[in-house]
């Protein structure tokens, strides 16, 4: 990765002694990491090495390696087509039934290889919970859609109590609490979206995983989102990936871009450089990325 | 450059050769409607002729009497039959059209819908004669059971194909959100899909019981041996049925015979039209919610 900036890379590594520490116990407001974030050394929820990925015979995505901070907002951002949804989809593996999909390097997921033949995909999404670009509410009530989820799981105790909590949480309850019977799709857009996040939420999982959530909504669903965001950010491990580059540069602390890079004659997608989010802005190191923030590319 | 052959000042009126394309095409047209209507005529006149024959012996005795003078044993036993095969296809056929949806992938799958398929289409004679070697010669006597399997043979490609179609209208997002939670696919399949799809797997259903209803040549080899003068209960032994009745009855060549017959077809065509009906109304409104 010639692109790759080596010096934010090596001082996170240095930074980072326990890289394989494993999480343990559910991640609440009261977790490990609660407002302590930059105290300490920042631990990596994801390592992604070398990671590559085919669709068939088409590459869409070579030679990533990145890390993803925990407790904080990493924004994924660049051009489309440039592999930055397949590498998030990747990162909890809802990628794989998409036939013809492989992907090499490794992916770790707190020090666990996410593709190794012992893990199962369905506990890792368990873990790493995402929130999709098109608002997919439950054909069900508001209260069913969040509950479904936890009473699956098994985590019937206090589902009354947990339900409030994710759409609290969502900054949803003081705008359904008197109509939780009410079917979901009778919300408005931003609505069902933060009611998508309600649901992803309400299982705690460790890390939430966002394709472009706020693209298919108007400026204010947008701009309530983004607070949503600020406000769940130290309680989750957060990976946005967003067009609005506007939107990463308010909600994330990390910023990596992507871009699309011929190797072997195609272009696919590559990560260029990942860094503080008032780097990537203010003082790029590769000038693909310059031209992009400054709005001359992509 | 265009090398336009016509002046494009022209007034606005056909040339060249339209004149002549367009009279072609209304041919076309007027013929494939005559088609069409001519479709809607057949079913017209059957519909008439049954209307007319059958409607005078129609009376409360006709149907809720055993023979001679009614058919109420036949339409119970349709019923029974017709309900056990449902109980036996349906099942199955939802679960078929799970697997072919949600888990099934490749060449199995494509070798699953073939065989769906080639089922449709199966002679429903066959089906009885198959049914007959299964059951009835190996407990040595007829059964409204029998038939019923043999129904249900006829049912579960038409409920499977039916699901599978509305199956594949559940949004895949939904399946992405419920994978992205965690939760295992078959949970998924009873928590979100099968309920977002219900209204279409109703509907298919019931127009597998709307066939299966008028299915004759199965029920003439195993339940056609049987007392229509009285309510019977047992699956496990012939059970009166319409179909067979009908048959029965035309063959009699006598007059109440032919009228007690087109009776009967009546009350079976009148049942299949409602169900049918009904099944495409519920499927239009459930086409159009999850369209939405």
């Amino acid at each position: 990765m010639s692109n790759f900036d080596s010096r934010e890379f090596s001082q996170a590594v240095a930074a980072t002694p326990h890289r394989v520490r494993i999480q343990t116990g559910p991640l609440s407001d009261a977790g490990p990491s609660g407002g302590k974030l930059w105290e300490g050394p920042i631990e990596a929820v994801f390592d992604a090495q070398g990671v590559s990925v085919f669709y068939g015979s088409k590459q869409a995505l070579h030679g990533v390696n990145l890390r993803i901070e925990r407790s904080r907002i990493t924004a994924l951002i660049g051009p489309s087509g440039c592999g930055k949804s397949t590498f998030l989809r990747s990162l909890n593996r809802m990628n794989d039934p998409v036939p013809g999909f492989r992907l090499e390097g490794q992916v770790l997921y707190h020090g666990h290889d996410l593709y190794a033949s012992n893990v199962d995909e369905v506990e890792v999404r368990r873990r790493i919970g995402m929130v999709f670009q098109k608002p997919n509410p439950f054909p069900k009530s508001i209260y069913d859609n969040v509950a479904w989820a936890p009473r699956n799981l098994g985590l019937k105790h206090g589902l009354d109590e947990r339900v409030e909590k994710a759409l609290r949480g969502a900054a949803l309850w003081d705008e359904v609490k008197d109509r939780l019977k009410d079917s979901a799709l009778g919300l408005s857009g931003g609505q069902q979206q933060r009611l998508c996040i309600a649901r992803a939420i309400a299982i705690e999982p460790d890390v939430l995983l966002l394709d472009e959530p706020a693209s298919a909504l108007d400026p204010i669903a947008t701009a309530s989102i983004e607070d949503l965001m600020h406000s769940l950010k130290g309680r989750f491990t957060i990976v946005i990936v967003t067009h609005n580059m506007q939107q990463a540069a308010r909600v994330a602390d990390r910023t990596a871009f992507f871009g699309l890079e011929a190797t072997a004659g195609e272009p696919s997608g590559t990560l260029i450089e990942c860094a503080d989010t008032e780097t990537i802005f203010s003082d790029p190191a590769d000038p693909r990325t310059r031209d992009y923030v400054t709005g001359r590319f992509g | 450059m265009s090398d336009a052959s016509f002046d494009p000042a022209a007034p606005l009126t056909p040339s060249g050769n339209l004149r002549r394309r367009r009279a072609f095409s209304r041919f076309a047209e007027y013929g494939a409607t005559a088609a069409a209507l001519a479709a809607v005529g057949v079913l017209g006149i059957v519909v008439f002729a049954v209307v007319v024959h059958g409607a005078s012996a129609l009376s409360l005795d006709f149907l809720f009497q055993g023979a001679p003078n009614g058919i109420g044993p036949e339409l119970v036993g349709t019923a029974e039959i017709v309900a056990i095969g449902t109980l036996i296809a349906a099942p199955i056929g939802i679960l078929v059209a799970v697997y072919l949806t949600e888990f099934g992938t490749g060449r199995l799958a494509s070798w699953i819908k073939l065989t769906l398929d080639l089922m449709n289409g199966l002679p429903s004679i066959i089906v009885g004669l198959f049914v007959f070697g299964l059951i009835v010669e190996a407990t040595h006597k007829q059964s409204g059971f029998a038939a019923a399997v043999a129904l249900a043979i006829i049912m579960l490609p038409i409920v499977a194909r039916g699901t599978v179609e509305i199956l594949l209208l559940v949004p895949s997002n939904l399946r992405e959100a419920a994978d992205a939670l965690g939760v295992s696919r078959w949970r998924s399949v009873l928590g979100v899909i099968l309920p977002s799809a219900i209204g279409g797997i109703l509907t298919s259903t019931v127009l597998a019981v709307a066939r299966a209803a008028g299915e004759t040549a199965p029920l003439l080899l195993l339940s056609s041996v049987y007392d229509p003068s009285r309510v019977s209960l047992n699956p496990f032994e012939a059970l009166p049925n319409i179909p067979t009745t009908i048959f029965r009855l035309s063959e009699e060549a006598s007059p109440e015979g032919f009228t007690q017959a087109w009776g009967a077809g009546f009350v079976l065509l009148t049942f299949i039209m409602i169900t049918s009906i009904g099944a495409r109304i519920l499927l239009a409104r459930t086409r159009s919610k999850m369209a939405q």
